[in-house]
């Protein structure tokens, strides 16, 4: 594959929010307003890239068996220096993302690449994929959380619209709106793609994947023997 | 008395972790097809979320807030987390064969599950200033929210699976949307609390 499609894959084609189906906590909770997308997009990309370089680069002095833990530390270690560098100099975003900074420690965009791509492929692949994949994640969160500011609070970038700004549909700023627009940015997806989804899909590009299909397979096993 | 009561309710019914705050969002579609399974995860998050404060709330205030170490928060937390998850995992396997093939499946899920990590940071956060008391409720009313809504929507998901959307409806929007249908009547809670209290 060459070096421009690692790089734009990421943008459309394997979306990470919209098509991989990962990051779906922040993308709902951080998509109120648009400037609070770009920031949390902006930091996700930052700890993306710098964990994909530092697993790529560790991928064959880590062992295998104690991987995950070892990347959760490695995530945990840059993320902490991305939330004391936005609460020295951009101490607004830093309040507004609240408790998603942190929990950008168990995004699963972050181990989710880490686990498909870096701890497999070379440094330069890995961090263009980083830099991809954050862009893809950005301009998911840019898309779906101008469409809940336009429509809930009548603003764009804080910028107030004619009409709308007297009008508006504040159900779109709340946990509800979020669950409706992002499922028919998904819908949407599928649209253009031609793909209908099963009920299974979603979990493949996730590093919990494995256990998590063993954990329903066990249990639906169980079921079964029992009928 | 009355407030720990008033933090279990308020955590569990009006900022509902999954429905309100967008926290666990995977497991909550991941793993709610089945009532068992939705149950069982419920259960082991309920149990981690208690152990995990129990254990980092005196972390947070004996040893990295006494020693002006605060930024260290989540390295340790998420550290703490992990190697929790694994020990209890040990424990209930070796002496309570029962409980572990019950939750002994969900256990490796827990650690990335993000409102197991947000609950705990929650809790020491500075605004709140909750006591140790406090914060375990909160833990657990966090977890019995938690549990509501994986159980509800098992049984919502029962349903919507003979459903006959559009084709590109099909699977995780319709989930979502019936997802947002369950927080829009979990808005029925706001203000319920507030007023049961005065």
């Amino acid at each position: 594959m060459s070096r421009i499609s690692i790089l734009t894959k990421g943008i459309i084609r394997e979306n990470p929010v919209l098509v991989l189906l990962l990051g779906t906590c922040p993308t709902l909770a951080v998509s109120t307003q648009a400037v609070n997308a770009v920031g949390m997009g902006i930091a996700a990309t930052v700890v993306l890239l710098l964990t994909n370089i530092a697993i790529s680069l560790l991928r064959k002095i880590i062992p295998d068996k104690v991987r995950i833990p070892c990347y959760i530390v490695l995530v945990a270690g840059i993320v902490t220096v991305v939330q004391m560098l936005l609460e020295a100099y951009q101490y607004s975003l830093f309040q507004a993302l609240g408790i998603f900074l942190p929990l950008i420690v168990v995004n699963c965009i972050i181990l989710g690449r880490a686990e498909m791509y870096a701890s497999k492929n070379g440094v330069l692949d890995s961090a263009l994929d980083a830099i991809g994949m954050g862009i893809g994640f950005t301009l998911a969160l840019i898309v779906m959380a101008s469409i809940r500011e336009i429509f809930g609070s009548g603003t764009w970038f804080g910028v107030k619209l004619p009409v709308l700004d007297t009008h508006n549909i504040s159900i779109m700023t709340m946990a509800p709106g979020g669950f409706v627009i992002f499922a028919c940015m998904i819908a949407l997806v599928n649209k253009l793609k031609n793909r209908e989804m099963s009920d299974d899909d979603g979990c493949a590009g996730c590093a919990m994947a494995d256990s998590c299909t063993s954990a329903s397979k066990k249990i639906s096993g169980e079921g079964s023997a029992k009928a | 008395m009355k407030t720990l009561v008033f933090i279990i309710l308020s955590a569990a019914l009006v900022n509902n972790y999954v429905l309100r705050q967008f926290l666990g969002i995977c497991s909550f579609l991941g793993v709610s097809r089945e009532l068992k399974s939705a149950s069982g995860m419920s259960y082991a998050v309920i149990v981690v979320m208690l152990i995990a404060t129990a254990v980092t709330y005196p972390i947070q205030k004996y040893l990295l807030d006494a020693n002006n170490l605060g930024f260290l928060q989540t390295v340790v937390f998420i550290l703490v987390i992990a190697a929790l998850v694994q020990l209890l995992e040990i424990a209930i396997k070796k002496y309570m064969p029962p409980l572990y093939r019950a939750l002994g499946v969900y256990l490796p899920l827990i650690t990335t599950n993000c409102a197991v990590l947000g609950v705990t940071i929650a809790n020491v956060a500075p605004d709140r200033a909750y006591t140790f008391a406090e914060a375990m409720m909160n833990a657990f009313g966090s977890g019995l929210g938690y549990l509501l809504a994986m159980v509800i929507f098992s049984g919502v998901r029962g349903h919507t699976e003979d459903a006959n959307p559009p084709k590109s409806f099909r699977g995780l929007p319709l989930t979502l949307i019936s997802a947002a249908i369950l927080s829009l009547s979990f808005f029925g809670f706001s203000g319920v609390v507030e007023n049961l209290f005065g």
